[in-house]
């Protein structure tokens, strides 16, 4: 098993589990590798009553290890593809996507870079993204922070910002919700008068400039930004002997 | 008694004409109907629209230029999260897309398999769905809310292809692995459809194979059945094998380069379903 401080990774773990520590009985949908490690690592410690998958058709209620071929699965729930939507559009999902193009509403893309006709870059494609962002709460993971991904304006909205379930009206964005972005570098939120993004706080070993000069656009910032919390050690043995036993997780984001 | 629906490859890709819509089953590269899709790959047919929850059964007929318009809401081989051909094909304007979200996908092809014209859901408002499909309508709620909606317009299919575990020769299907995707849909949103199987058994056999709800696609669904073992090969087709992980990446590999193409066509493609299995075992 792993030990010593804290990793950049497990910080965004435990800043992931915190997404979903208060979100009650709801299927928490965390996908990426960090996302899952932060989901399993919320309902394992401080939120037992999340449900979660597999990663693929069934739910279970055992903590599953991440990268691990065949674990032993204590099942309560057949889920495919197609019940997914019926717990979506039912509003009792709480997903955590990722988007290769995000602005300051929180507009997310991952359907394609430029023209419709010939895109520069052809990425996933709609997915489910305008479903998911328009009946549920979403949350986003970026594992590598920079201003290719934080833009001005994205080429496509995939996922629906504020502005936009603003410009809705109080009926039809009724359930539209961002949660928080999780990144390599710091926790966002849209807690502001306008639910422009704001810096919610910056990881250990970061300042605030580099937040601010890895982001295509002004972020609100009130005041001194806190740190983001360490994980406890309850949660880091969670991680390194449990959750994560291959260390994915710091595949994904190195430690700096 | 059951009847005896049993055709060949050859007479699915027959009943496929240029400029068909077509519907492939399964879900990313997970059990798709890949030697049909080989033989519509080697047959003369073009100007296809494919609708599918996208997997390498479009990139492979992108690349093979047999389509005109995809219909998607994400097309990937999973364990690579991008489909190299249908990128290279979108990126060069070779084909069009409609955008749609994956939940829209399914109430297109229920809005068809009930025949009603459209089916109303919240999914789609605010995003660019509407703005890259311009011909998308809202519709307003009659009842006192008067909630507007989008009306997600049937998505009809003029032949639907599918692959599951085993079959019977009257085209009951049934499947092995823990989800039925949208397959029974596709089928019941087309007035032709087509099944490959891994194995065809008797009726009799069904029950001891899995439970009666495996058992989902029926008769009233299928026009023809074909045994086609490892037919979904190069995806996953669980219990029966798995995805070859080696094999998608040398598909990947061939998107690389014109050359990298022609080699793997030369190869895999321009060849009998037998020889293509030979192939692959060599």
């Amino acid at each position: 098993m792993r030990d010593g401080a804290p990793t950049r990774a497990e910080v965004c773990a435990a800043a992931i589990a915190d997404c979903f520590a208060r979100d009650g009985e709801i299927l928490a949908n965390p996908i990426g590798t960090l996302p899952v490690i932060g989901g399993r690592l919320a309902k394992a410690t401080v939120a037992p009553e999340l449900v979660m998958t597999d990663g693929e058709a069934l739910l279970v209620e055992n903590i599953i290890p991440v990268g691990v071929e065949n674990p032993e699965k204590v099942v309560a729930g057949w889920n495919p593809y197609r019940a997914m939507f019926d717990v979506v559009w039912s509003g009792r999902r709480h997903v955590m996507m990722g988007a290769s193009q995000l602005d300051k509403f929180g507009n997310q893309n991952f359907a394609f870079i430029g023209s419709h006709a010939a895109p520069r870059t052809q990425l996933l494609g709609m997915r489910g993204a305008p479903g998911n962002t328009i009946n549920d709460v979403t949350s986003y993971w970026i594992p590598a922070h920079t201003t290719r991904v934080f833009v001005p304006t994205v080429d496509v909205v995939s996922g629906v910002g504020y502005d936009r379930a603003r410009d809705l009206g109080p009926v039809a964005g009724r359930f539209h919700h961002l949660g928080r972005v999780v990144t390599n570098l710091c926790v966002l939120d849209f807690e502001t008068p306008d639910n422009r993004m704001r810096l919610r706080s910056v990881h250990p070993g970061v300042s605030v400039d580099d937040v601010v000069g890895a982001t295509g656009f002004e972020l609100a910032i009130d005041g001194d930004v806190p740190e983001s919390r360490l994980p406890t050690d309850e949660e880091l043995d969670w991680i390194r002997a449990r959750i994560d036993p291959n260390g994915l997780g710091e595949e994904e984001v190195p430690n700096p | 008694m059951v009847p005896d629906k049993r055709v060949t490859i050859d007479d699915i890709t027959a009943e496929v004409r240029d400029g068909m819509t077509i519907g492939i089953g399964g879900w990313g590269s997970r059990r798709k109907p890949m030697a049909l899709v080989r033989a519509l790959c080697r047959s003369s047919v073009k100007d296809l629209r494919v609708v599918s929850y996208g997997g390498p059964d479009v990139g492979l007929l992108c690349r093979a230029g047999k389509v005109r318009e995809v219909v998607y809401a994400f097309v990937s081989l999973d364990s690579i999260a991008l489909e190299p051909h249908f990128r290279n094909a979108r990126q060069t304007g070779a084909v069009t897309t409609m955008e749609l979200d994956e939940g829209m996908f399914l109430l297109g092809l229920q809005a068809a398999a009930w025949r009603v014209p459209f089916l109303p859901t919240r999914v789609g408002l605010g995003s660019d769905v509407m703005r890259l499909n311009p011909s998308l309508r809202t519709v307003t709620s009659p009842y006192a809310d008067r909630e507007d909606l989008v009306a997600m317009p049937a998505l009809h299919l003029d032949v639907a292809l599918i692959h599951m575990h085993r079959g019977d020769r009257g085209g009951t299907g049934q499947y092995l692995n823990v989800d039925p995707y949208f397959d029974d849909l596709m089928c019941m949103a087309a007035p032709r459809r087509f099944m490959s199987v891994e194995r065809i058994v008797e009726t009799e056999q069904f029950l001891a194979e899995g439970p009666a709800q495996s058992v989902r696609i029926n008769r009233l669904m299928t026009d023809g059945v074909v045994e086609t073992p490892h037919g979904a090969h190069f995806t996953e087709c669980v219990p029966d094998y798995p995805r070859d992980e080696a094999f998608q990446r040398a598909y990947t590999a061939s998107a690389r380069s014109d050359e990298a193409w022609e080699e793997f066509r030369a190869r895999y493609i321009d060849v009998t379903e037998a020889e293509y299995q030979q192939a692959v075992n060599a």
